[in-house]
């Protein structure tokens, strides 16, 4: 099967590991791997923070590149949920790109619904051998319902623990540009969901989506607790043979 | 909207940082929402049909809202013909004015009050002090607040930031016949309010309330509350003056039957209404005066996107879920209607000409929970996006966010700035400076990878 990659552009510029992650996921599931080098942003932090001009152009350079696919995976809840759920109230039916993002946007899959809906695959062969906690972040959750596929998959990645997050529907207080227009909130939001990682004694969290983490990761850091962060991509790719870095 | 909060300074970062710091407050907060959410969920969740209730609310509220006018003038006539007086109020002034001069035609000077948003939201008690009358909340919550000359901080419980030993201290300094020996237990707190208001029920010739409902079929006010405060209020006063939004009519009777379900079971998280009364026109010789509040309202029905506000019940399910709220507690709103429907709903009402205002609509992570919990499925997340693109943008933030837009709209221009970055990587200092140091105040920063992933796919993928 061809899958198109859809990076988003927090991962290509900060987190590249996940990227290498999906890949080495996918094309060990059998999948030939396509990255549309024309790709940039899926808009979402510009149409959040009230930039709707700029979103709607970045939707449709986005629609323009994923045109033709079958499959557009994406290694980001947040990402995949604002091209399949915001994209069609974007850019207006009738209005142009109209067709193209009714064309593409039902296309796009979250990394987990790929594994799971598409190849279905519930044991991707993994081996990680951690205490491991996961982190429904908001739109996996609540965007896209992904529901307990991602759990399904970790359970089935041998010699990992998994442990069960307290508040785990919590949102952790990122919330893209919120971060920074209402620190004192988002970081008070933060600490309750450092607090509930650390009563899970785990040594990783996991989510999809590297934002949230780079969020609770970055309280986790500065607290010095230890507690590393990981994309689920990363855990899933992980083998006895190629272990997670 | 309430001449209380008009003018209040400051902008919600600035409001929710001073409350974040209050260890008290947070305290109470989290222990009232989390409660209340755990009695909502539970109850919600042994009703299999709870999505098609919601979305009946909701099929209700839109056929309601896109056809107002005629439920209006329906309303007006079967109130009217009921024996009570209609009355239009194109905003805050003309209702305030409408109903002072109500009270004075009665030659009374006090009014005994039934808990009511429309009110707060006109600044009622304000008005009708500028006009000498007196205005006595009789709602156990809503009298804290105006005994202790603070501002409601949540549409359910408004005093939900009091605990209980505050409550006994503002009733021992403001309330003459507070026993001495009053102590801090629930009971006999409810008990000295009790007393109180008792007297002041059996006196008071004039009461002001709002409504939950309006039937235009029958012409029949409807009243939800716990106490039995509102239904002393309804029957005892020889005149009855209700201040209603006019988004409050319903078509039929019939349509109750889906909103008695809905709003005690998201907003008490109770099965059934402690107290509900209903009243059609001036029964039994009681002089009956509505009095149909406009006050923006209109205008935010003009609007595709944020209409949708107008299907509020005024629950407080999605303040009672909301982790913003639960830590910026509702001063930090500015409003009476503070929460994830007051970040909606207060700058469509209002604009968003004042710093506060403008603020609001960013007021949220957009994690999506008060979409979740709306038993009208107003879609909160939605109408927050769409007023951020309206809201004004400071002129730093619009050249960013232009740059930001030109760099990401291009591939070989995103390479470019990857490759910048990550050549200067070992630069960036631990601690940002400006308004990027709200990021690094509490978190670390990533590390910047020296290869971004396209160059590494150019490379080996």
């Amino acid at each position: 099967m061809r899958v198109a990659l859809f990076i988003t552009c927090v991962n290509d510029t900060l987190f590249p590991g996940t990227g290498k992650a999906v890949v080495s996921l996918l094309r060990r599931l059998g999948c030939e791997v396509d990255f549309p080098a024309a790709q940039t942003c899926c808009g979402q932090m510009h149409v959040n923070t009230g930039y709707r001009e700029e979103g709607v152009r970045l939707a449709r350079h986005f629609t323009e590149v994923f045109a033709g696919y079958d499959a557009v995976v994406a290694p980001s809840g947040s990402c995949a949920a604002m091209v399949r759920e915001q994209y069609p109230k974007l850019v207006k039916p009738g209005s142009r790109g109209a067709a193209a993002v009714a064309a593409v946007a039902p296309k796009v899959h979250e990394l987990t619904e790929f594994l799971l809906d598409v190849l279905k695959v519930e044991d991707v062969g993994a081996y990680f051998p951690h205490r491991v906690t996961y982190h429904p972040t908001c739109h996996s959750l609540r965007g896209l319902r992904l529901g307990d596929r991602p759990a399904r998959l970790l359970r089935n990645v041998r010699g990992l623990d998994l442990v069960p997050l307290p508040g785990a529907e919590e949102c952790c207080g990122f919330g893209g540009t919120f971060a920074v227009k209402n620190p004192a909130v988002s970081s008070a939001m933060g600490a309750d969901k450092v607090r509930g990682v650390l009563d899970t004694g785990a040594e990783v969290l996991c989510a999809a989506d590297n934002s949230c983490l780079m969020h609770i990761g970055g309280m986790l850091g500065r607290q010095r607790t230890g507690v590393r962060v990981m994309h689920l991509a990363e855990i899933l790719a992980s083998t006895e043979e190629v272990k997670a870095s | 909207m309430s001449a209380t909060f008009l003018g209040m300074p400051g902008n919600f970062p600035k409001n929710s940082a001073r409350a974040v710091q209050d260890s008290q407050l947070r305290y109470n907060l989290r222990k009232a929402t989390h409660t209340i959410r755990g009695k909502r969920a539970s109850v919600v969740g042994e009703l299999p049909d709870w999505q098609e209730l919601r979305a009946a609310g909701k099929a209700i509220k839109d056929e309601t809202l896109r056809h107002l006018d005629r439920y209006l003038v329906q309303l007006e006539e079967t109130v009217t013909a009921a024996g009570g007086h209609v009355h239009w109020a194109r905003d805050a002034a003309e209702a305030n004015r409408i109903v002072a001069g109500l009270v004075k035609a009665t030659g009374e000077r006090e009014v005994v009050k039934v808990k009511s948003m429309a009110t707060q939201e006109i600044g009622l008690n304000e008005a009708l002090a500028a006009e000498g009358i007196t205005a006595y909340e009789t709602d156990l919550a809503e009298l804290i607040v105006q005994l202790g000359d603070d501002f409601p901080s949540h549409i359910l419980v408004p005093a939900i930031h009091r605990n209980r030993a505050e409550i006994r201290e503002i009733f021992l300094d403001r309330m003459d016949d507070a026993p001495p020996g009053l102590t801090d237990e629930p009971a006999a707190l409810a008990e000295a309010a009790r007393v109180h208001l008792r007297e002041r029920f059996l006196r008071s010739k004039v009461a002001v309330s709002g409504a939950n409902f309006m039937v235009a079929e029958t012409g029949t006010l409807v009243v939800l509350e716990s106490e039995g405060n509102g239904r002393m209020c309804l029957t005892l006063p020889e005149t009855l003056i209700s201040v209603v939004g006019i988004e409050k009519v319903l078509p039929t009777w019939r349509d109750l039957e889906v909103f008695l379900q809905l709003l005690p079971r998201s907003s008490t998280g109770e099965r059934m209404n402690p107290y509900t009364s209903t009243w059609t026109g001036s029964a039994e010789g009681q002089d009956f005066h509505l009095v149909l509040l406009d006050n923006g309202r209109t205008d935010v029905l003009a609007d595709e996107v944020g209409r949708q506000a107008l299907r509020c019940i005024r629950c407080s399910a999605c303040l009672n879920v909301c982790p913003v709220y639960e830590r910026a507690g509702g001063h930090a709103y500015g409003s009476v209607y503070p929460g994830p429907i007051g970040a909606i709903l207060t700058p469509q009402l209002r604009g968003m000409g004042s710093e506060l205002d403008a603020s609001l609509p960013y007021a949220s992570s957009l994690c999506g929970a008060c979409y979740d919990v709306c038993p009208v499925a107003i879609d909160i997340p939605e109408v927050l996006v769409d007023l951020r693109a309206k809201a004004p943008h400071g002129a730093a933030e619009r050249a960013g966010m232009r740059v930001a837009g030109w760099v990401l709209n291009d591939q070989a221009r995103l390479a470019a700035a990857q490759r910048a970055a990550g050549r200067l990587r070992r630069l960036v200092p631990r601690r940002l400076p400006g308004p990027l140091s709200a990021w690094t105040d509490t978190r670390d920063l990533p590390g910047i990878p020296e290869e971004s992933f396209r160059d590494w796919w150019e490379r080996e993928g």
